[in-house]
């Protein structure tokens, strides 16, 4: 340990001083770059960050511990760099041995040496010019060999030599036109690129589609949304699944073990369900594909016939060997925007039911059927068309797509959530116009409902018991940022309007430390090592959902100041000796 | 829809222009249709060209797609339609980009500010439809404020204030399109004052 200490502290000095060790990168290429392989990805080594939520498993989890919960007091930024460009800055830097790899908003990569921050390339997917963004963001970009994959607003799936930036193909998925749109970070699987689209607010049908990570060719899709003489297209009615929503916009996991893919899916379009009867499968749920040929082995459906906006498209938490009443399954652990934890079991068969319970204020379920976990919904809080009806979660829901992180250290789960939040809303028949929004709502009733004097709160849960362990309350805040657990046992996230960066002890709930960065914090923070110095990293970057969520809260008796400052910029911290 | 209330779809906004169109009577209305969508070639350049001097206006959408806007196609204060120009033989329409839509609405010339009025005729305002913000089509309306709403991200313009931001992140008022009437039909004065859209970002 002393060695380690002395290591770091030698690292942290270079770093400081503008970096006089090992630098792996020139300027304007990468030298010596580490392909990334399945092996790889499957087993990554601890200081690097080469998936989403770091593995397969979506644990958002980082096994460094050198810094902890005792020095965690001594955080302290070794640099920045500012991408630019302002709105949601929602990517985790991706980091393979010293490089990183930031995705940004307006369809942007950036190369920087992750010790010192020095830039290495930038690489800028031109926008057309006619371009509408209804969430110009990105999520981070896919790795695999040495190649970086770039999902963009405008709907291209854009590959990039990580060495040098240089574009290597560029294929059109559908028409950015047309309303679809994509902002997800790829998931690599076995060379395959997979992607889910975005969209649901402009009816589109969603769909999840795999691509040859060598040549850009599209290799299966399968829709989220059945034609009516295939599995469960007899849960829609007349052409409502031409147009029936149930985008996939968030990174799927994967177990390697049973060679599956799970892929959260969501809204049914447009949102009151009175305007698309049935239950509306598979929109608002977890569906299992086989990566190899995009067949779908399973589904689970959190909530049936959506009404409220509640994307599922946040993938559940793998968790193996979790008990459950003296038996160890293998589970899905989702932190929901209806509110509810749900678990579920992965069978050889498919997904099952385990259980459900709320995690934050929901009137919209009265129960769930025991069996099934089915919602009975309360048709009082069920939004439909001509009425205002008030529901809690709003359609923000109890946790957005920020993510959850989980531990296998402390066995706890993560949930940026927003409790107390509830909203009214009033369904409107609109006409389908291509391009244009198509809500089903009108917005001028939409109001948020802030009950107490907190909405966000970071909440601990160990899903085996199905208890919460201990929660931390933000006051007068949303709380909209993923969540990162470290070796360390802490626990990192942003999200609060005070462009606050905190880190909790993961045990206790206990607030350590925090720091105000130059805007709010959306992204997911990560933990990575560089030469024996372990550093946590995060795009501080306000905008979009966020900004929404502030612009209401402002409205209310809450009075908020909608401004936030915009502006992004990468933030790496590490323990001062 | 209800009176007094926001929307934010222009099929519930061509409704009241339905009715308008209707008292006119069927021959005038049928009269002002524009046969086919665009008599050019779908590749004609000048169907991407920004709406030019001379150019009439028709509707984008809704029962009316194609037809003549008019004297007569808008009340005061009704909601605002989407447009595109034509060009004077009609055999162009400018429909090659979404950057040259147009959304038009009618008001009280007296509820104007000077800039606002010299680029109205009869009431009639057009301004450009993309927001300054993320581009989305602004088609949402308050009538009792008489307000523009972009349904994306929540940006409203002043339609009597030549479109100047009243709440919302936008950064700038949507692009002016002086208008003029000749004959009872709407023709374009000058071309667009104000950028259209959003700024580049620069790194």
């Amino acid at each position: 340990m002393i060695g380690l200490r002395q290591t770091a502290k030698a690292s942290l000095m270079a770093a400081l001083l503008g970096s006089v060790g090992m630098v792996p990168a020139m300027a304007g290429e990468v030298s010596n770059y580490s392909p990334v392989t399945q092996q790889r990805l499957e087993n990554p080594e601890p200081g690097n960050w080469l998936l989403y939520r770091r593995t397969y498993d979506g644990h958002e989890y980082s096994p460094l511990k050198q810094i902890n919960t005792s020095n965690v007091k001594d955080l302290v930024p070794v640099w920045t760099f500012a991408t630019g460009v302002n709105e949601g800055h929602e990517a985790p830097p991706m980091v393979n041995n010293g490089v990183m790899f930031v995705a940004t908003p307006y369809n942007q990569v950036i190369a920087l040496d992750a010790k010192t921050g020095d830039l290495i390339w930038r690489y800028k997917h031109p926008i057309p010019e006619d371009l509408f963004q209804l969430h110009p963001t990105s999520r981070g970009v896919g790795m695999w060999q040495d190649k970086l994959f770039l999902a963009a607003t405008d709907d291209h799936l854009i590959a990039i030599d990580a060495k040098t930036g240089k574009e290597l193909w560029n294929t059109k998925v559908q028409d950015y036109k047309k309303g679809q749109y994509l902002t997800l970070e790829p998931l690599v699987v076995k060379g395959k690129v997979l992607i889910g689209g975005s969209g649901g607010e402009y009816g589109v049908r969603g769909y999840v589609a795999a691509f040859d990570a060598d040549t850009g060719k599209e290799l299966w899709r399968t829709y989220t949304v059945p034609e009516p003489n295939q599995p469960g297209g007899n849960t829609w009615q007349g052409d409502a699944w031409k147009t029936g929503g149930g985008s996939a916009w968030i990174t799927g996991n994967y177990d390697p073990k049973r060679n599956i893919v799970y892929w959260g899916t969501g809204n049914a379009a447009p949102w009151p369900g009175d305007q698309h009867p049935g239950d509306n499968l598979f929109t608002t749920s977890v569906i299992a594909l086989n990566p190899d040929d995009g067949k779908m082995v399973g589904y689970h459906q959190y909530h049936q016939n959506d009404s409220w906006d509640w994307d599922e498209i946040d993938a559940p938490i793998l968790i193996n060997n979790m008990d459950d009443k003296g038996q160890q399954i293998d589970a899905l652990v989702h932190p929901a925007r209806d509110g509810y934890l749900w678990v579920l079991k992965r069978t050889p068969t498919g997904i099952e039911f385990v259980s459900g319970k709320p995690y934050v204020g929901q009137n919209a379920f009265k129960g769930i059927e025991p069996e099934t976990g089915r919602p009975i919904v309360d048709p009082e809080h069920k939004p439909t068309t001509g009425k205002d009806v008030s529901f809690c979660p709003s359609l923000w829901g109890g946790k957005d797509w920020p993510s959850a992180s989980y531990s296998p250290d402390t066995k706890l789960v993560y949930i940026p959530a927003n409790n107390n939040m509830c909203e009214v809303m009033r369904g409107e028949k609109q006409q389908l116009v291509v391009g244009q929004l198509w809500l089903g709502a009108n917005l001028d009733s939409m109001k948020l409902i802030p009950e107490v004097d907190h909405i966000g709160e970071l909440q601990a849960w160990d899903p085996a018991t199905g208890k919460q362990a201990w929660v931390h309350k933000f006051p007068k805040t949303q709380l909209f940022a993923s969540t990162l657990a470290t070796g360390g046992d802490l626990v990192f996230v942003g999200g609060t309007n005070d462009r606050m960066f905190h880190a909790f002890n993961a045990k206790t709930g206990d607030l350590l430390w925090q720091m105000k960065t130059n805007s709010g914090i959306m992204a997911m923070p990560v933990a990575y090592e560089v030469d024996g110095t372990e550093y946590i990293a995060v795009q501080s970057g306000w905008g979009v959902d966020a900004q929404r969520i502030q612009d209401m809260l402002a409205k209310t008796d809450w009075k908020l100041d909608p401004d936030v400052p915009q502006g992004g910029v990468v933030w790496v911290f590490a323990v001062k000796h | 829809m209800t009176k007094g209330k926001r929307t934010d779809n222009m099929a519930c906004c061509s409704d009241p222009v339905r009715r308008s169109l209707l008292q006119l009577g069927a021959a005038a209305t049928t009269a002002a249709l524009l046969p086919g969508r665009a008599r050019a070639d779908d590749e004609d350049p000048r169907r991407m060209e920004r709406p030019q001097v001379g150019d009439f206006l028709v509707f984008a959408g809704g029962d009316q797609e194609g037809a003549l806007i008019i004297e007569g196609a808008l009340n005061v204060g009704e909601e605002p339609v989407l447009a595109w120009a034509t060009d004077p033989s009609r055999k162009v329409l400018r429909d090659g980009s979404r950057l040259n839509q147009v959304l038009v609405v009618r008001l009280d010339p007296s509820t104007m500010d000077d800039e606002t009025k010299s680029h109205a005729a009869a009431g009639f305002l057009a301004y450009s439809a993309i927001c300054t913000h993320m581009q989305c089509p602004v088609t949402g309306w308050i009538p009792e404020k008489r307000i523009l709403h972009c349904p994306c991200h929540q940006s409203e313009y002043d339609p009597s204030q030549d479109a100047k931001v009243v709440d919302g992140p936008a950064p700038r008022p949507l692009a002016a399109l002086p208008l003029k009437m000749v004959d009872g039909k709407l023709q374009v004065a000058e071309q667009f004052i104000g950028k259209i859209g959003m700024n580049k970002q620069t790194m």
